[in-house]
């Protein structure tokens, strides 16, 4: 379990991070993924760059109907921040299950969506929130939504250079429902299939829905025809059980000691119909 | 590279190689070798310490990513002789048996008890997921939190 070598440097501003950045380091921030990796020697970069004193990437700002947190924010922080707490609990929520106390405690949002990972939590809240991500490298910045940014399995748009800098999310509308489901793997904690939901109801009808998923493939989607099918009606309990059944249609599941894609199909299901259920409850 | 941190009250200054982890740092160079190590994959939580006042597992960092830090250890909880309320409970409860999980065990329960200092079931059991027992079954760590928790609001 030793790592190979490599130099370390632990700069406390954006510009020198962004420099060596562009020297060809790589970015370690909770370390909760690179550190394992690096440990069985599945990564072995010769250069780290440590994002943990750059005062710049860590905060939680609202500002107008958005929420912006810095890439080097913790779980724990946002597990626990007043402000998501109230207006973004979707986010708060998935984060509260992450992992374990000390992983929460390292573990960052920047590194959980630049790692990638087909069953991290995180990618399924982004998705049913539209989150935006600002990403930025020595020469530019970009902006890109949460549906762009994850590719594939531990890949991501961005570019050699480039890291996290922030993610939006919504300050969400009063009365707007939400719920994070999560089947977990219990001897890593990760998700075998993560749901998250938001509902918003308006004279007797559901208004407003998304459904985001993580686990079931290789990368985190929103349930579009699960949306369109709860959209427009009541709520009830058959239609919550159409719109769950949808959230698996036309995707290509993935199969593992843990779950077959058949079951891991039908854990996305089930725990659709639960999610859906919790957030419509909390929709007022 | 050269690190300086302060352990359990102590400054420790010296150069380490890059690669080194927190847990070798703590046990080898600082010689304090209460914290365990049981998995070395961040699963078993026996290497939990405190940096900087978060409960984290020592086996998943770079002692270089400690320079500056300030770190509790097992070894920092009693003092003059006389056990951390934690130790006291873990002791009185039989939150314990072979204890090889135990330096973790009560670092872990030490960041649980200062987020909630009343915990509920649910609390004690969320908290100490990242923490593994292989001989208690765990119901006897849960009432030395409880009972814990209990004497500090006496
Ligand atoms: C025991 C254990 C259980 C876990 N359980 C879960 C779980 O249940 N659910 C879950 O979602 N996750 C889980 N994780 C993973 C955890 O959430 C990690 O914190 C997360 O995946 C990586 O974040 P980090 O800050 O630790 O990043 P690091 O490990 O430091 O970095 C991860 C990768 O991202 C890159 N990187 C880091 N920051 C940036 C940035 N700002 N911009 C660009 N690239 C960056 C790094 O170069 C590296 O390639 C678990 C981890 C452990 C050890
Ligand atoms: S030795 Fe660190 S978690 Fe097991
Ligand atoms: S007391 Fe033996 S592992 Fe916990």
């Amino acid at each position: 379990m030793v790592p190979q070598k490599f130099e370390y440097a632990a700069p406390d501003s954006l510009k020198s991070v962004l420099q060596l950045l562009d020297a060809g380091a790589k970015p370690l921030a909770g370390g909760m993924s690179l550190i394992p990796m690096m440990k069985l020697r599945l990564a072995a970069p010769e250069q780290l760059v440590d994002l943990q004193k750059v005062k710049e990437l860590s905060y939680i700002r609202e500002s107008g109907n958005a929420i912006h947190i810095g890439a080097m924010t913790t779980h724990y922080e946002v597990e626990t921040f007043p402000v998501l707490l109230r207006k973004c609990p979707l986010l708060a929520e998935t984060a509260a299950e992450i992992g374990d106390l000390q992983v929460r405690n390292r573990g960052t949002i920047g590194g959980s969506v630049a790692h990638a990972d087909p069953s991290a939590d995180y990618p399924a809240a982004l998705q049913a929130l539209e989150a935006k991500l600002v990403l930025i490298g020595a020469q530019k910045e970009r902006t890109v939504s949460a549906a762009e940014f994850f590719v594939d399995a531990f890949t991501t748009v961005l570019e050699p250079g480039e890291i996290v800098r922030e993610v939006i999310v919504p300050a969400e509308e009063l009365g707007t429902g939400t719920r994070y489901e999560k089947v977990v793997q219990p001897a890593s904690g990760f998700a075998i299939v993560g749901v998250a939901v938001r509902v918003r109801r308006s004279a007797g009808k559901i208004s407003f829905v998304r459904v985001g998923i993580t686990g079931l493939s290789n990368h985190s989607y929103r349930a579009t025809s699960a949306e369109a099918t709860l959209a427009g009606t009541t709520g009830a309990a058959a239609d919550v059980q159409n719109a769950a059944a949808l959230v698996a249609e036309g995707i290509d599941a993935n199969s593992d000691l843990h779950a077959s894609a058949n079951y891991r199909k039908h854990l996305a299901s089930v725990h659709a119909a639960r999610a859906i259920t919790t957030a419509i409850s909390r929709a007022s | 590279m050269k690190i300086t941190c302060t352990i359990n009250g102590k400054t420790y200054s010296n150069d380490v190689e890059t690669r080194l982890l927190l847990i070798h740092y703590l046990r080898e160079v600082a010689q304090l070798t209460g914290s365990h190590v049981g998995c070395e994959t961040s699963l078993c939580g026996a290497c939990t310490v405190e940096v900087n006042g978060k409960a984290v597992k020592s086996c998943t960092m770079f002692a270089v990513q400690a320079d500056g830090a300030k770190i509790t250890t097992i070894e920092g909880l009693a003092s003059n002789g006389t056990l951390h309320p934690l130790q006291e409970a873990f002791w009185n409860e039989h939150g314990l048996q072979c204890g090889f999980c135990t330096p973790g065990m009560i670092m872990a329960s030490k960041q649980i008890l200062e987020r909630y200092p009343n915990p509920t079931e649910d609390e004690i059991r969320h908290g100490l997921a990242g923490n593994v027992c292989r001989c208690t079954g765990y119901q006897h760590i849960v009432n030395a939190l409880k009972a814990a928790a209990a004497g500090a609001r006496k």
